[in-house]
C-alpha cells in the first residue's frame, strides 16, 4: 500500500505499463490459444504448450542464428516445423491414448514436457540465447509513450493471428469441419469428416501458434530450455478466460500480462510473479466457468 | 439384391454381449425396419454397420464388401447416412453449415443445389438457415439430421428412432418424408424404431429383436398382423371376459 501512495500514478507511467502489460499478455493469450483449441477439439490438456513454444523459439534461433536464414523465410520455416511436430505428436503419442483415462493423457503431456526440455537443453545448451530479429532495438516515441518495435510486433502479430484463425473457423471447410468435430465427435465421423486426421491439425495449428508466440516473445525474453514455464501463466489465462473459448484465452492473457505489469511496479517486489494466480485463485472462487463461460455443459 | 448383408454379428460392449449373432439382410430400394423394446440391442445394431462398433465376430456386406470394423468415416464415404438416435447436431453451426458439413465428404459443385433439395424437403429449414442448430425445436433438429444425411447422397440410410420424443404429427410428417426419401432419392432405408405402428406402416420388410437376437422376421404387412406383435408392440388386446383389460399378463409395456 505504501508503495502505491509513495509513487502516485503518473498518466503516462500507467499508460506505458498498458502496453508492456498487453505485450506480454498476448504472448500469454497465444500459448493460452493453444491449449484451448486443443482441449476444445480432443478435450485432452496439453501442458506441453509452453514447451512447444520453446521449441518453436529454439528452431527459429536455429534457423536465424546458426543457417543464417532471412527472417522472413526463418518464419515459415518455423511454423512449418512445428505444425509438423505438433501433428506428429497428436500421431504418435496421443492418439494411442484414445478412451485412455483422462488423467493418463495429461501425465503423458506433461511427460513430454520434460522431455523436451531436456532434448532442447542437449541441443542447443542450457545458457540464455538471444534471437536477431530484423526489427531489433528500435523504438517509437509517441509523445512520450515509448513503444520498442518488438512489443510493437508481438501486439501487431498477436492480432492479425487471432484474425487469420477467425477467418480460418469460420469460412473455410476445414475449419468448420473442426468446429463440427469438437462439437459433436460422433456426428462428424457420421458425415464423413475423418475426425482423427482432423485432430492431427489441430495439433499442428496449436503448435504453430506456440511457434508464433516463441518467435514474437524471444527478442524480449532470450530463449532458453526453461523459458515453456510460462506455459503455466498462460494456462492460469485459458481458465480466467474460460477454458473452452478462444477469445476467452486471448482477453485472459491480456488480464494477467497487464496485472503483472501493474502489480510489479505498484506492488511489493514478488506480487508479479504471483499476480497471475492470484487472479485465477479469484477467478475460480467467483465465476468458475471463467469470463466466456464454456458455452454448452458436457453431455453424458 | 440386398443392398447390406449382416451375418452372425456378435458385438460386446465391455465385457455385456449387446448382439448375439445377428443375421439380416436390407434389400436395395426397400425400406426395412428393426423393431424391439429399450435395451434390445437396436441401435448397437446400426452402430455396427456404421462402424461407430466393432462386431467381434461376423461379417457385414455392403455391395459385397465387407465392411465391418473400418471407421464410420470411411462408411460414410461408401454411402451409408447414419442418423443417430437424438438428432446429433452440430449445436453452434448454423442450419446451412450444418448441411454443408453433410457433403464434406464431396468434392463435386452440386452441393448448394443439394442443399436446396434438403430445404424442398423442409421447407421450415429453409426459413432458418442461419440460426445456430441448437436454437431448433426437437422436430427441426430431427429433420436437419435427416437433411444432413440426405447431403451425403447415401445408397443407405440408417434411421435411429427418428420419432423419439415427437409428437405424433411430427411422426406422421417424419414418416412421410422417410417415404418420400426413399422413393424419390432412390435411398434404402434402414430403420430402428419403437414406435412399431409408424414403422410398419411404412416398411416392406422388418425383424424384431429382443435382448441381442432376432426373435422374427417377415413381411411389415405379415407383422402387423402377428398376434405377439400386436400385443406387445402395437398394444391391440382383446377384452377380457369383464370388459376390462388384464394389464397384468402383459409382458412389456412396448
Amino acid at each position: 500500500m505504501q508503495f502505491a501512495l509513495a509513487r502516485g500514478f503518473h498518466f503516462l507511467e500507467v499508460l506505458q505499463l498498458l502496453v508492456s502489460g498487453i505485450s506480454q499478455g498476448c504472448v500469454y493469450g497465444l500459448i493460452a490459444l493453444g491449449f484451448v483449441l486443443i482441449y476444445k477439439a480432443t478435450e485432452m490438456v496439453n501442458f506441453a504448450q509452453g514447451d512447444l513454444m520453446m521449441l518453436g523459439a529454439f528452431f527459429a534461433y536455429s534457423y536465424i542464428n546458426i543457417f543464417e536464414l532471412p527472417f522472413y523465410l526463418a518464419f515459415p520455416a518455423t511454423i512449418l516445423t512445428m505444425a509438423i511436430i505438433g501433428a506428429l505428436t497428436e500421431r504418435l503419442l496421443l492418439r494411442p491414448m484414445i478412451g485412455e483415462p483422462h488423467f493418463s493423457v495429461l501425465m503423458l503431456t506433461i511427460g513430454l514436457g520434460f522431455i523436451l526440455r531436456a532434448v532442447a537443453g542437449a541441443i542447443w545448451g542450457n545458457e540464455p540465447r538471444s534471437l536477431s530479429t530484423p526489427y531489433a532495438g528500435g523504438v517509437i516515441d509517441l509523445n512520450g509513450l515509448i513503444i520498442g518495435y518488438e512489443n510493437m510486433v508481438i501486439i501487431l502479430g498477436t492480432a492479425a493471428l487471432c484474425l487469420l484463425l477467425y477467418l480460418f473457423f469460420r469460412f473455410t471447410r476445414l475449419g468448420l469441419a473442426m468446429q463440427a468435430a469438437s462439437q459433436n465427435q460422433l456426428a462428424a465421423f457420421y458425415v464423413g469428416i475423418p475426425v482423427k486426421r482432423v485432430y492431427s491439425m489441430v495439433w499442428a495449428i496449436s503448435a504453430s501458434i506456440s511457434a508464433v508466440a516463441g518467435i514474437l516473445v524471444a527478442p524480449v525474453s532470450l530463449i532458453d530450455p526453461l523459458m515453456g514455464f510460462v506455459g503455466i501463466k498462460a494456462f492460469a489465462a485459458a481458465i480466467v478466460g474460460g477454458f473452452g473459448s478462444l477469445p476467452g484465452a486471448i482477453v485472459g492473457g491480456l488480464i494477467i500480462g497487464i496485472v503483472e505489469q501493474f502489480a510489479g511496479l505498484y506492488l511489493p517486489p514478488g506480487f508479479s510473479d504471483v499476480s497471475a494466480y492470484v487472479i485465477l485463485l479469484a477467478m475460480l472462487l467467483i465465476r468458475p466457468q471463467g469470463i466466456f463461460a464454456s458455452m454448452q455443459r458436457k453431455k453424458v | 439384391m440386398s443392398i447390406l448383408e449382416l451375418t452372425n454379428i456378435e458385438t460386446y460392449y465391455g465385457p455385456i454381449m449387446a448382439i448375439r449373432g445377428v443375421s439380416m439382410s436390407v434389400r436395395e430400394g426397400e425400406i426395412s425396419v428393426l423393431l424391439g423394446a429399450n435395451g434390445a440391442g437396436k441401435t448397437t445394431v446400426l452402430k455396427t454397420i456404421s462402424g461407430a462398433m466393432e462386431p467381434q465376430k461376423g461379417k457385414i456386406l455392403f455391395r459385397g464388401k465387407e465392411i465391418q470394423g473400418i471407421d464410420p468415416d470411411k462408411t460414410a464415404r461408401l454411402g451409408i447416412a447414419h442418423v443417430p438416435e437424438g438428432r446429433e447436431v452440430f449445436p453452434f453451426l448454423s442450419v446451412q453449415e450444418n448441411l454443408a458439413m453433410g457433403a464434406y465428404s464431396r468434392n463435386d459443385n452440386e452441393v448448394d443445389a443439394d442443399i436446396d433439395l434438403v430445404y424442398d424437403y423442409f421447407p421450415i429449414l429453409a426459413g432458418k438457415r442461419k440460426l445456430q442448430a441448437a436454437f431448433l425445436s426437437g422436430g427441426q433438429q430431427q429433420m436437419l439430421a435427416i437433411g444432413r444425411a440426405l447431403m451425403l447422397r447415401p445408397s443407405l440410410m440408417l434411421l435411429d428412432e427418428p420419432s423419439l420424443g415427437l409428437s405424433p404429427k411430427l411422426v406422421a410428417e417424419i414418416a412421410e418424408i422417410i417415404v418420400r426419401v426413399n422413393k424419390e432419392q432412390n435411398v434404402t432405408i434402414f430403420l430402428v424404431e419403437q414406435n412399431a405402428k409408424m414403422a410398419l406402416d411404412i416398411g416392406h420388410y422388418g425383424y424384431v429383436m429382443e435382448v441381442g437376437r432376432i426373435v422374427m422376421e417377415d413381411s411389415c404387412e405379415k407383422l402387423s398382423q402377428a398376434a405377439d406383435i400386436q400385443e406387445f408392440y402395437l398394444g391391440v388386446k382383446d377384452e377380457g371376459v369383464r370388459g376390462r383389460r388384464r394389464w397384468k399378463q402383459r409382458k412389456t409395456w412396448r
